[in-house]
């Protein structure tokens, strides 16, 4: 009995030292740097929990105002900065960030995802690391359990099933991308970069701790962003919030983001002279009345990757419905069509004029 | 100098050492085995494909310069896509000093082997097919180097693309030889290149064989300096399958060699016959365009020593409303653009076709004609022929290709 209550205590005990002992300790910087990647996600620290809900100090999150789909993925992002080292502001392009840096995204999926906070299952963390000699990127692959995450460069296929939004069941294999096709999209010049975080496309608010505010500012304020301009901070437009922007400039923004990695003059699709970038002023450039180069069947036998008034003989259109590895664009990502994007470029080509110029309405 | 003698042989053993070979073998296993090798892998080692086939669920990446991939030959060691569901193409290369030998990819769901940003990328007893033959569902591109410096491409095979079986896009410095392009579109297209010479190869059986193009809007455009000699170019009869809007869809069925727009392509001692609609074609780019900087006009085009078959027995495509018009088909036809359109503004260059000593089985001496359409893209129906044959100015011919590794 004596005994008993000894033994109860000291479990007390040991709970209280556990307690104290899983005081979060900092973000292991070690980790971040090492040469071979950690085996494990929870190595770095990045977060509090093993589950990974849970940022450790310093890790901040953060959403962009269009962001790339994924198969309707959830996406959780976080930039982690070594402390006192901001990243240097660019009004285009990705901010130029320390060596140190991390960037993580994990895609989930939720059992029914018009219920996106219940029942979320984790699939891969990817780190993107900002080393000396440039850009790292290191998928870790979620268990079953979703207690451990595993550094998996060769990639992964994960089943996944669950009920979309609008109530249908889906069941899709996720392919984890192996180190190769990492760089199939974040590649500029051949060297790996990171593609989200953009002014543009962070410029919008964010709450943190239930207190909202505009995340470059915040990002300021707290010591993660330095060189911003006087003048004002360019923002992307909503895909899919007519109040964020014109039709044009909400298909533009998408395209950009969806596409513009590859489609760059210095991206992996270069050799199309395709520039899907927001920035690009010239209409064939971005498809208007531009003729197939290798599309192959991608064409579909139309003439142009957009014309005018026609999305239904505009192939850029053709690519984004397809669900054929021969024809699709992107080319990975994806298993499924992105419909709301299909809806929104429908329109956008259908309201052009006949010289392709935007229908401003 | 013993001593020196002794230190180079430790180097090559440490070479030896660290160059590693990766063996892969059919089998459940043999897809992950491949894609990890293929990550993996130092610069030096090399990936060896055991017989048999290697089924493939997604498409195949390597980014590491001077790893050979080599099989026990096309016909023995295949990557088969039969079933794939992923990815844009077969084999994707994106390094530099990769050598690929004796082993074939089968029924890729898009290209079958494409070569991106590249400097030296060898094929070598590759072979690159579609086994059910010409249908628009097969891949566009076979053999597919893109924008690469340093091609050679030899004693390979390309059947049943449904644009181009060896195809090399905006790259430097070529060499396409001994190969075999057969059921394809186009059988070999060396397109918007810098330096190609195309030699010893057999292109057969295709809608077109050889085509030597430079199109606009790409970032590399102003196509020149392309030999094509010594090759066997007959018998292209397989009716036009691209899709329709890719600019081979317009490449008439039975064509021999087609040049269209480049400047200073020398087409020599080849045999090229029984094409139904023509042996060799020269022509502008006929569609309309949006770039300051493009020539759309064929220019310095010499055409001589060639031993020519039958051909215009069966005019296709553009050119059957000629046959419509009366017009015979000649082994060598030219549109006679000198003079094109850039936004509204007509411009020329100085256009040079030479036409000479060539051979003919039909016609003796071999025949030309212009179709006398001076503007590029004029519809056919403004033709007013003239088999005048162009003055015999010297026009210097490229140097030969070397290939620097």
């Amino acid at each position: 009995m004596r005994s008993a209550f000894a033994a109860a205590a000291f479990a007390a005990l040991l709970l209280v030292t556990g307690a104290a002992a899983q005081a979060p300790r900092p973000v292991n910087l070690a980790a971040i740097s090492a040469e071979r990647p950690p085996e494990l996600l929870s190595a770095y620290r990045l977060f509090r929990d093993a589950g990974a809900r849970e940022p450790n100090a310093g890790v901040t999150p953060y959403d962009l105002n269009t962001p790339l789909w994924s198969d309707g993925a959830l996406k959780f992002r976080y930039a982690f900065l070594p402390e006192g080292t901001p990243a240097e502001y660019r009004g285009d392009g990705v901010f130029e960030f320390p060596v140190g840096s991390v960037l993580i995204k994990t895609f989930a999926f939720a059992a029914d995802m018009s219920r996106p906070t219940e029942n979320v299952r984790f699939l891969e963390t990817r780190l993107l690391i900002r080393r000396a000699d440039g850009w790292v990127a290191l998928p870790y692959v979620w268990n079953e359990a979703q207690t451990e995450a595993r550094y998996s460069p060769i990639g992964a296929d994960l089943d996944v099933s669950f009920t979309d939004a609008g109530g249908a069941a889906t069941t899709l294999e996720w392919a984890v991308p192996n180190r190769n096709q990492c760089k199939g999209c974040h590649d500029l010049a051949g060297a790996i970069t990171p593609i989200g975080p953009t002014a543009r496309n962070l410029n919008r608010e964010m709450t943190y701790a239930e207190v909202s505010e505009n995340q470059i500012m915040h990002w300021r304020r707290s010591g993660m962003l330095a060189g911003l301009p006087a003048s004002a901070i360019p923002s992307a437009a909503a895909a899919y919030d007519p109040s964020s922007g014109t039709l044009d400039e909400r298909a533009r923004a998408y395209l950009h983001v969806n596409c513009a990695h590859c489609h760059n003059p210095e991206g992996p699709a270069h050799t199309s002279g395709l520039d899907l970038r927001w920035t690009q002023t010239t209409p064939v450039q971005w498809g208007v009345f531009k003729r197939p180069v290798a599309a192959g069947r991608g064409s579909a036998g139309y003439e142009f990757a957009i014309e005018p008034g026609h999305p239904e003989r505009s192939f850029l259109l053709y690519r984004m419905e397809s669900t054929d590895p021969g024809v699709m664009m992107p080319e990975t990502g994806r298993q499924l069509a992105d419909e709301r994007a299909v809806a929104l470029m429908r329109e956008w080509i259908a309201g052009m004029g006949p010289d392709g110029a935007p229908n401003h309405q | 100098m013993r001593f020196i003698a002794a230190f180079a042989a430790a180097l090559l053993i440490a070479g030896a050492a660290e160059a590693r070979t990766w063996r892969v073998r059919p089998g459940p296993q043999a897809e992950q085995q491949l894609q990890t090798a293929l990550i993996e892998a130092r610069p030096g080692d090399t990936v060896r494909l055991g017989r048999g086939r290697i089924e493939l669920s997604g498409g195949l990446s390597l980014d590491v310069d001077r790893v050979t991939i080599r099989g026990e030959g096309q016909g023995r060691s295949i990557l088969s896509f039969d079933h794939q569901r992923r990815g844009a193409e077969g084999l994707l290369v994106t390094s530099d000093g990769v050598t690929l030998r004796d082993f074939a990819v089968e029924n890729a769901r898009g290209d079958a082997i494409k070569a991106r940003d590249c400097n030296g990328i060898t094929f070598r007893g590759v072979r690159a097919e579609w086994t059910r033959g010409p249908n628009p569902e097969n891949g566009a591109y076979g053999l597919y180097p893109v924008n690469c410096d340093n091609v050679l491409i030899e004693r390979s095979i390309a059947r049943g693309a449904s644009d181009a079986g060896i195809y090399v896009g905006q790259s430097r410095n070529i060499i396409v030889r001994d190969s075999l392009a057969e059921f394809n579109v186009a059988g070999i297209e060396i397109e918007n290149s810098y330096g190609a010479d195309v030699f010893g190869n057999t292109a057969t059986r295709n809608t077109g064989g050889v085509l030597v193009f430079d199109l606009p809007g790409l970032p590399q455009q102003g196509g020149h300096d392309v030999r094509v000699f010594d090759n066997h170019i007959v018998n292209n009869d397989t009716p036009n399958f691209a899709p329709a809007g890719n600019i081979v869809a317009g490449v008439p069925t039975g064509t021999g060699v087609l040049i269209m727009a480049n400047r200073n392509v020398h087409v020599f001692d080849n045999d090229i016959g029984d094409n139904g609609t023509v042996n060799v074609l020269i022509t502008a780019y006929r569609e309309s365009f949006d770039n300051a900087e493009y020539n759309p006009l064929a220019r310095d085009i010499v055409v001589r020593n060639n031993r020519f078959g039958n051909a215009g027995y069966a005019p296709a495509g553009d050119l059957a409303a000629l046959a419509q018009l009366g017009v015979a088909v000649p082994d060598v036809l030219w549109d006679g653009a000198t003079v094109y359109s850039a936004g509204g503004t007509p411009r020329t260059a100085s256009v040079r076709i030479v036409v000479r000593d060539n051979r003919s089985t039909r016609s003796g001496q071999g025949s030309f004609l212009s179709l006398g359409l001076p503007v590029a893209g004029s519809p056919l129906t403004e033709a007013s022929p003239d088999p005048t044959v162009p003055p015999l100015l010297n026009i210097p011919e490229p140097e030969r290709v070397r290939i620097r590794n």
